[in-house]
Parts: C-alpha cells; sequence; structure tokens
C-alpha cells in the first residue's frame, strides 16, 4: 500500500522489524482485495463450508435436558417457591407497610436524603399505577440477590483459598461478565421451561461474577501485617477467616452486594421479556411493542427509580458498616424495631380503613396519554428536521462505514456518482493524511491512517476476512504478543467456521462507530471535566444515573423519536458507554503526577502543550483503559438494542431467544464475548506495556 | 563464618531462650535444591549464599545463627532488603525457613505441627509490627483482647486483662476507641499492649518505631526500654535506626543481604567494627554515649578510692567531667559498692583515639 512505499522512499537505511511486519500485512490484505473479484471465496466465507456448531450444540442440549428435565423442574420448583411467597408477602402486605419499611432501610443507609428520595419514588410508583409491577420486580430481586450474593462469595472464597481454582475461574468469569445477557436465557429457558424462574436463575448467574471478584480483592487485599498479627495472636484458619480476613475485607465485599443488586435487577428486566411474571420490566417491553411511549417512558422511569434505590440503599449500607457509629444501640435494635413498627401500624390503620388498601386505584393519575399526545405532537410538527437529521447521520456517517463510500456514494444519497475522480480525490486526501501523520508520529503514523482510509473505502462488511484478520493479529501481536495473538486468530476462526462472519462484522461496525464517538466526544468531555471543577460536578450524577439505569430504559426516549432502526440502536449505544469514557479522561488527566505537571509549568508549557505533551501522554494507559470499558458497555448494549432493530449478532441472539434455538444462541453468544475478550486483551496487554514504560504503578 | 564476631557476653545474665541454628530462607522456583539430606537439615558443607545466587534464587536469610538469653534485648539491624524481616517471621514461623532449627526453651518450633505451632503462639509468643497490624473494626479493648478471644478466654477476663495491659501502655481512658481514632504512636502502643496480653515469654518487635514521627520515636524508645525494666522479657528487635539499636539492646547483630555480618554488645560494635560496611553505620555515632565505664574497664590499683564509684553502665559522657577535675582514675563498683575495676584518663582517650585512627584507614 501507498503507505509502506513511502516509509521505502524514504530510504532509511535501517528498517524495523515490526515496520516489515505491518509492510507484509498490509501488503496480503491488498492481495486479498485484488483477488477478492476472482476468488468470491475471499470476499464471503461460504455458506458451504460452515461448521455447524450450532448444530451439534443443539443435540447435545436435547441430550442433556432429556436426561436431567426432571432434576430441573425439581431445582425450578424449589427456586420457585420462596420467590413466589416473597411475591405473595409483598402483594398482601398494604403499600403504606413496604413503603415504610423502605423509608426506614434508606434513613438507615442514607439518612433523611435517602428516606426522602425513596418515599418520593415509590409514591410515584403507586401514583401512576405500576405498584403491583414493581412488588413483583421486587420479589425476583429480593430472591435473586442472596442466592446470587451466596454463590458470588463461595467461589470468591474458593479462588482465595486455592489459587489453582483462580485461574480457571478468572477465565469463567471473563466469559459470564461478556457472553451478552440475552445469550443466558435460551440454555436456561430449555432446561427449566418458559416461567419467571428463567428470569430468576439468569439473575443469579448473571449477578454473581462480581460479586465473585470483588470477594476476592477484598480478602487478597487485606494487608499482610493484618494477617500476621491475626497468626500471632494464635488464631486457627477459621478464627483467623472469620475475626481478621472478612471483617477486613467487608468493605470490598459489600461492594460486590452493591453491583451484584445492580447487575440483578438489570438481569430480572431483561429477563421480562420471557413473560409469565407481570413485572414492570414487562410492562415496559409490552408498552414499547405497542409504540404507547408515554407508558413505556413511565414505567421505564420506574425501573430507574428502583434501580437508583436499591442502588443508594446498598452503596450506603456498604460504606456505613464498620466504624463506630454502627455500633450505637439505635442501630442495633432501633431500625428493626422501627420498621416492625410500621408494619404493624400499616397493618393495623388497613384493617380500621381497608379503603386504604385499594385506595391509590382511584389517585392514579396518569399522564401517560397526555405524554403520548405531546410525543406524536413533536413528531408530527417536526417530522421533516427528524429525517433530515435521521438520513444525513445514515448518509454521511453510518453507511460509509458499513458498506463503504465505494458503495454509499450514489446519486441518490450524496447527490454524485462514484467515479473515477471522486476516487481520487480521496486517495489524495488519505495520501495527505499519511504524509502529514508520518511526519508527525513516524511510519507508526501511517498505520491507523491506512487501516482507517482502507475501513471507510470498502466499508467494515467490504473487508475481505483473511485481510481483517491478519490487521487484527498483527495488532494484538504488537500488544501481547503471541500468546494474545493466538487468542485473536483463535476467536476470528470460530467466528468465521461457524458463519457469523458479516453478523460479526455488522457488530464491529455498529459497535465500533458508536465507540470512536464516544472517544470523540466523552473525551472531549472527560477534558473539559478534568480541567473544570464545575464541569465535572456537573457531569458527575448524570454519568451515575446513566451507569444505574437498566439499560433498557435507555432504549425508550430514543425509539420514541428515531423509531426502530439502526440508527436508534447506535444512539442508544451512544449513551449508554459514552460514561466510561468520560470517567476515565477525566481520572486520568487528574492523576498525572502533579510534580510533571509542575516541572512542564516550569519550563513555560502552555495550556495547549500541557494537554497534548504532558498531560495526555501520562493518562493515556489509564484512559486506554476507559475505552475498554466503552467497548464492553457498547457490546453489551448492542445486544440489548436488537430490540430496536439490528442485524448483527444481537440480533441472532434475539432471534435465537425467539425460537429458543440454544445452539445459535451459543454460538452467537460466544461470538459477542470472543469479540469483547479479544479487544479487552489487546487494550489490556497494551495499557500494561505503556505504564510499564513510563513508569506509573498499576491501578 | 559470616559472624566474625560472637564471643560477647550481654550484661543480663541467665540461660539461652531462643537460638537460631544455620537458618536458612531461600526464594526461588525450586530452593530445596541446595539443601540435600533429611528435611530442614543443613549438611555439612553447607551451601553458599553466592552459588544460591548464582543460581537465580535469592538467599533472603543465609546462614543465621545466635542465641539469646532470658531477658537479653537482642536487636537486629540492617537496612531495608537485608532480610531482617524475614528473619523475625523464620522464628515465629510466620514464613517457614528452608533449613536449619528454631529452638525455643530448647524445643525446635519447625518441627511443630500447625496446632502445636497455634499453642506456642497463642501462649509464648507476642509480637509488634511495623504498621500496627490493628483490626480495624475493633476498639482499642477488644484489639487488646483478641489473642486471649480467639484461645477462648471468657469476655470479663479477657476484658479485665485486656484493661490491664491497656493501663500499663499508659492508654487507660482510650479503651473504647476505635484504632482510626488514635494517632501513629497510640496504634503502636495497642500494638504493643495486645502483644502483651497474652504474657509471653518471647517478645518480637518488628520495627515497632519505624513508622513514628522522630520525636514520637524517641519517647516510644523510652517506654520501651521502661516497659522491659518491668517486665524482663526475651526480646529480638527488628530496627534499621543504628542510634536506636544502640539505645536498646544488650547486644546487635549487624545484616547485610541475609547474612549476620557482627554480633556484639553496642560499644563493641562502635569499638571494633568488623568490617567498612559496619564502620560506616557508627561513623556518625556520638561515642561518648555509647561507650560504658564497663568497656574501659582496668583491673584496680591498689591505692584506688573506692569512695566515689561509678557505676558500670556510666556512659563516658556523664564521666569525662570527673576527669576534666584532674581525677586520673575513677573506680568502677557494682551495685553493693564492691570495686571491680576501674577508669583511667589514658583508657579513655586511649579508646577514641584507636577509634580516630580506624575510621581513617
Amino acid at each position: 500500500m501507498a503507505a509502506v512505499e513511502i516509509a521505502g522512499y524514504k530510504g532509511r537505511t535501517f528498517i524495523a522489524a515490526d515496520a516489515v511486519r505491518w509492510g507484509a500485512v498490509f501488503g496480503f490484505a491488498a492481495l486479498c482485495f485484488i483477488a477478492g473479484d476472482k476468488h468470491p471465496w475471499l470476499a464471503a466465507y461460504p455458506d458451504s463450508w460452515v461448521v455447524p456448531v450450532a448444530d451439534w450444540v443443539n443435540h447435545g442440549m436435547d441430550w442433556f435436558v432429556e436426561r436431567f428435565r426432571d432434576g430441573f423442574k425439581m431445582l425450578s420448583a424449589l427456586l420457585g417457591m420462596p420467590m413466589h411467597l416473597l411475591q405473595r408477602l409483598l402483594q398482601w402486605l398494604p403499600w403504606p407497610a413496604v413503603l415504610g419499611v423502605f423509608a426506614i432501610v434508606s434513613h438507615r443507609a442514607g439518612g433523611w436524603r435517602l428516606a426522602a428520595f425513596t418515599t418520593g419514588a415509590l409514591l410515584y410508583t403507586l401514583l401512576v399505577g405500576y405498584w403491583s409491577e414493581a412488588m413483583n420486580t421486587l420479589a425476583l430481586v429480593g430472591v435473586s440477590v442472596p442466592l446470587s450474593v451466596a454463590l458470588g462469595f463461595g467461589l470468591g472464597l474458593m479462588g482465595f483459598r486455592w489459587p489453582r481454582f483462580e485461574r480457571p475461574l478468572q477465565g469463567m468469569l471473563d466469559l459470564m461478565q461478556t457472553v451478552p445477557a440475552f445469550a443466558y436465557l435460551i440454555p436456561i429457558l430449555l432446561l427449566f421451561g418458559f416461567g419467571p424462574v428463567v428470569g430468576l436463575v439468569a439473575s443469579i448467574i448473571y449477578a454473581a461474577p462480581p460479586m465473585v471478584k470483588n470477594t476476592m480483592l477484598g480478602l487478597r487485599s487485606v494487608p499482610e501485617e493484618l494477617v500476621e498479627s491475626g497468626l500471632m495472636s494464635g488464631c486457627s484458619k477459621r478464627q483467623l477467616f472469620w475475626n481478621v480476613e472478612f471483617p477486613a475485607a467487608l468493605r470490598q465485599i459489600m461492594v460486590g452486594v452493591n453491583q451484584t443488586t445492580m447487575a440483578a435487577l438489570s438481569m430480572v428486566i431483561i429477563a421480562a421479556i420471557i413473560g409469565g411474571f407481570n413485572d414492570i420490566g414487562w410492562e415496559v417491553l409490552m408498552t414499547m411493542r405497542k409504540a404507547q411511549f408515554g407508558q413505556s417512558l413511565l414505567s421505564g422511569l420506574v425501573i430507574v427509580l428502583l434501580a437508583m434505590i436499591l442502588d443508594r440503599i446498598s452503596w450506603g449500607l456498604a460504606f456505613q458498616d464498620s466504624g463506630p457509629s454502627s455500633r450505637s444501640r439505635r442501630r442495633r435494635y432501633g431500625y428493626p424495631a422501627a420498621a416492625l413498627a410500621a408494619v404493624l401500624l400499616s397493618l393495623g390503620i388497613v384493617a380500621l380503613i381497608p379503603e386504604i388498601r385499594t385506595a391509590p386505584e382511584t389517585w392514579i393519575t396518569s399522564p401517560a396519554d397526555l405524554l403520548n399526545d405531546w410525543v406524536n405532537f413533536v413528531l408530527r410538527e417536526y417530522a421533516a428536521v427528524i429525517e433530515g437529521i435521521k438520513n444525513a447521520v445514515l448518509f454521511y456517517g453510518m453507511m460509509p462505514f458499513r458498506i463503504g463510500l465505494s458503495q454509499s456514494i450514489t446519486p441518490f444519497t450524496w447527490g454524485i456518482e462514484m467515479s473515477a475522480e471522486v476516487v481520487a480525490v480521496y486517495l489524495a486526501l488519505v495520501g495527505a493524511a499519511a504524509v502529514w501523520c508520518y511526519r508527525r508520529f513516524g511510519w507508526r503514523g501511517i498505520v491507523p491512517v491506512a487501516i482507517f482510509g482502507a475501513v471507510l473505502f470498502y466499508g467494515t462488511t467490504g473487508i475481505p476476512w483473511p485481510a481483517f484478520m491478519a490487521v487484527i493479529a498483527l495488532l494484538a501481536f504488537e500488544a501481547g504478543g503471541l500468546s494474545v495473538m493466538a487468542l485473536a486468530l483463535a476467536s476470528m476462526a470460530f467466528i468465521l467456521i461457524t458463519g457469523l462472519w458479516n453478523e460479526a462484522m455488522l457488530s464491529v461496525y455498529l459497535s465500533g462507530l458508536a465507540v470512536l464517538i464516544c472517544c470523540v466526544v466523552g473525551g472531549a468531555l472527560g477534558i473539559w471535566a478534568a480541567h473544570s471543577d464545575r464541569v465535572s460536578s456537573i457531569l458527575r450524577p448524570i454519568n451515575d444515573a446513566l451507569q444505574t439505569m437498566p439499560q433498557f430504559a435507555l432504549l425508550i426516549p430514543v425509539l420514541m423519536f428515531f423509531q426502530v432502526g439502526e440508527l436508534t440502536a447506535l444512539i442508544a449505544i451512544l449513551i449508554y458507554a459514552i460514561v466510561p469514557a468520560i470517567r476515565y479522561t477525566e481520572h486520568g488527566l487528574r492523576t498525572v503526577p502533579s510534580h510533571v505537571v509542575e516541572a512542564a509549568r516550569q519550563v513555560g508549557c502552555t495550556r495547549r502543550q500541557m494537554l497534548w505533551e504532558v498531560k495526555l501522554p501520562l493518562a493515556m494507559p489509564v484512559i486506554m483503559l476507559g475505552l475498554n470499558q466503552t467497548i464492553m458497555y457498547a457490546l453489551a448494549m448492542l445486544v440489548i438494542a436488537a430490540l430496536v432493530g439490528t442485524r448483527d449478532l444481537g440480533q441472532a441472539i434475539y432471534i435465537a431467544l425467539g425460537k429458543a434455538d440454544a445452539g445459535m444462541g451459543f454460538v452467537a453468544g460466544l461470538s459477542v464475548a470472543l469479540v469483547a475478550i479479544v479487544a479487552d486483551r489487546i487494550i489490556q496487554a497494551w495499557s500494561r506495556k505503556r505504564r510499564a514504560a513510563l513508569g506509573l504503578a498499576a491501578s | 563464618m559470616p559472624t566474625k564476631n560472637s564471643s560477647s557476653i550481654s550484661s543480663t545474665g541467665g540461660g539461652v531462650k531462643l537460638a537460631c541454628h544455620n537458618l536458612w530462607k531461600v526464594y526461588g522456583p525450586s530452593p530445596e535444591q541446595f539443601f540435600p539430606g533429611r528435611q530442614g537439615g543443613v549438611p555439612e558443607a553447607g551451601p553458599c549464599a553466592r552459588d544460591i545466587r548464582a543460581a537465580d534464587h535469592i538467599p533472603a536469610v543465609a546462614n543465621v545463627s545466635f542465641d539469646v538469653r532470658q531477658g537479653e534485648i537482642f536487636v537486629v539491624m540492617g537496612l531495608s532488603g537485608s532480610g531482617k524481616s524475614t528473619l523475625i517471621r523464620c522464628l515465629s514461623r510466620l514464613i517457614d525457613p528452608t533449613a536449619g532449627g528454631v529452638y525455643l526453651d530448647g524445643d525446635n518450633l519447625l518441627d511443630l505441627d500447625e496446632r502445636r505451632l497455634i499453642e506456642v503462639r497463642r501462649h509464648k509468643i507476642g509480637m509488634v509490627f511495623q504498621n500496627f497490624g490493628l483490626l480495624p473494626h475493633l476498639t482499642v479493648l477488644e484489639n487488646v483482647a483478641f489473642p486471649l478471644k480467639v484461645q477462648g478466654v471468657t469476655e470479663a477476663r479477657r476484658h479485665k486483662r485486656a484493661m490491664e495491659v491497656i493501663e500499663l501502655v499508659g492508654l487507660g481512658g482510650r479503651e473504647n476507641a476505635f484504632p482510626a481514632e488514635l494517632s501513629g504512636g497510640q496504634q503502636q502502643r495497642v500494638g504493643i499492649a495486645r502483644s502483651l496480653a497474652v504474657e509471653p515469654e518471647l517478645w518480637l518487635l518488628d520495627e515497632p518505631f519505624s513508622a513514628l514521627d522522630p520525636l514520637i520515636r524517641r519517647q516510644m524508645q523510652d517506654e520501651f526500654v521502661r516497659l522491659q525494666k518491668l517486665l524482663n522479657k526475651t526480646i529480638v528487635f527488628i530496627t534499621h535506626d543504628f542510634l536506636e539499636a544502640l539505645k536498646i539492646a544488650d547486644r546487635i547483630a549487624i545484616m547485610r543481604d541475609g547474612e549476620i555480618v557482627q554480633i556484639g554488645a553496642p560499644a563493641e560494635i562502635v569499638l571494633k567494627p568488623a568490617d567498612q560496611y559496619v564502620a560506616e553505620f557508627t561513623e556518625d555515632v556520638p561515642l561518648t554515649r555509647v561507650i560504658k565505664a564497663a568497656d574501659l574497664m582496668e583491673s584496680p590499683c591498689a591505692d584506688l578510692v573506692p569512695c566515689d564509684g561509678t557505676h558500670p553502665d556510666t556512659t563516658l559522657e556523664d564521666l569525662l567531667p570527673r576527669f576534666a577535675h584532674h581525677e586520673t582514675a575513677v573506680a568502677v563498683t557494682d551495685g553493693l559498692g564492691a570495686v571491680v575495676g576501674q577508669v583511667t584518663a589514658r583508657s579513655v582517650i586511649r579508646a577514641l583515639a584507636e577509634n580516630a585512627t580506624q575510621r581513617h584507614r
């Protein structure tokens, strides 16, 4: 390619080995493009070569289900029992009792402010008429969280105790956290049959990893000296654990409980897609399907409020439960007593005035129709504007990335023909960019320009698979050596031979575009926030809210205005995945060692120089970890976005879920996980290398 | 033998309480290879630290031997990375040594199984840590009572005993505070109290005052000396501060790269450093505060006036004014007033001069 020629033309006497490698890979890629016309198997992996892994999985699954159906039926009944019990209890309790208990627990966790917030949120739920649905959701969460916490704690403890067990466990956790939520549901569905127990089991499994991780982290970061002092005090192993290690790790473990609670809620909502429990997630989904956006917005808000309540309460309990204040009598006996009093009092009131129990029915003043009218009004009045935005983004932004400029420039979209002149202009622009990057960064600067130029011209889906694999493999090799390269190659090979390459490329396109925008916009916001406390304090609660919100609820407002389609998916992914980009950029910039900043200021750096020459290079490892998170978030949301109509791996999983096709669900779900894991390994390896080179401590 | 001077006799007598014989702790992929023969035994021709290093292993503790007598303060001094922390952990088996023996009252600790080791830790050994190692979720009282709690002592009894030691270390009144509410010095007092709660016979202190401010550190050293006068424990004390070692030690062992370079009384180390490495530590030491009458003592002349004699522990600093007032010899008397020797102006000058020439060599 042009890039390599320029490097050669400069006539360097010494060309580094990695420059040769990139040259070879680009040469190979160019060959694939050229030969693609004659050998169609290069451009698209032939269907006849697909290995029917999905069918094998289905056969295996059938055999397994056949064999163990009775066992799982029993387990299902066993798990269903406490769930239905809790559901009945929550439904039977009059609303003032539930409200009172929640307010009291909130006060314990976060004082009057949180108590007020909880009360307000539950009153809202009551008044818009979703009380019973919310209670059903709480019943699911209430059963799944303790089980998930127990499971996670047990596994974490095992990982801590037996180092040999740790590596496989860590691998399993990585997989569990990257396999999309929908994909979990399919095998569970087959094993447990339709019904709410599926959601329960899925959320128990899905929510356990953060608990495992935090348990191990907490136990492992107990100071060595503390353990030694425990040993020297004469502790036996068991005493050491319960008296020294566990209390010292408790805070971190409680962080795990918090994260597990949030994950469980999020999965319970997602699992609503299976139906059968009449919970709040189901309500949102139904109204979304019926395009009753007013209703879905109102019920979506209930989910958000529930998430915030659970988050704040579990967080508050985590960070209050140690230290002097937790010892007071009031905390030990006062709160349970108050809660009991609240329940008894409301039961008494209901006994005296039975109307209270049902009264809210008459109070409900759902503004849903009003909202619907308003949305319709906006859609009608500004139809042209919305349509214009949609088309502009599609034609000029999204399509070039998907099918490439070579196909998206047509008189219909861009108003011009894709002529030889246009190609020449494009090549000239790419060449200019390459030269500029070469001047500034050396030959390495040319690599991204060449990749970007090729992707933009041929589109993500237009790249021959061997070329794509070669570039990614070399990237992996440069970042993390042979092992990461082997992982990348094996993952891509799996996706290829199972026949999901095209879907995977569509996923890469959609999430890649989203990540790109997140990096630019989120990075800019992060830089701004790092330099302005005010911006930072404005962004923080927004980020918090976006992160606690179940992914599901994010779709609603976007869907309202942009209807079903790729653009809606993109925007939803953007909103969800931008948070880590902002956070890590700000954190990275703010934690640049102050003596370096002082030294730079002393030698006379301007603000711009300070940012580009000093702070950003030093913050880059942290920012790259943010990029990593952004990719994970984007992929997670990508799958959820299948609900609003995409054509990628997420959709394949969603369809598999609808057909209860375990094989397809497994293959597609694993493919998403592999994409995530490969991206994660490459970035982590790079970040680690960079951090070591900069002499920064690992964080 | 790395130990160049082990003949020194401590001033406080008594039998051997703790003995450490040819102790090794080697880190690396397969440390056992250097110690063929039976588990834990050291072969006749022991391995050499240099060979071990050449084989990419790290000898953190290399062939360390010493005896600590009943009631003695034995200080191990070394820079960071010299292996002193590993050594003290080998003594209590927080780290299992690769080879050698640790004998407490003649019993080899390395032969103990898990259960008996716990028993020894519960009743015989107390340990103080550099960063205190306090349990953050327990109050001062509960922290101090913790070793008794794990033994199964009833709450009333353990709290009573804990209060006694809390009073002893001067923290009375703060027993219901949490560690985070205390200053560093106070926290270490809690650590000391906890290690004393079970009335251990052997007291291990791992850089107990290193994390404290200089002023507090000095105060704590004085406090420590006061406590030891009261309790008379057998002590192994780790420090990287040479002056601290001089101040509190009966005997000092100087460690370097896992080996003991010299063992001796403070004055001996200062006056006769075994090598250049040790001499560098002694360079800034105010000699007059280290050298004591006992170190300069000669046999008494017949015409010595026994009255107005001085104690063997008197430092040179306190003796010098007397020579300034044209006394040529001062009698050294024991506690009962019997003359045991004399110190002459000449011997004082000789000691100082010897030291000066040694330094300028």
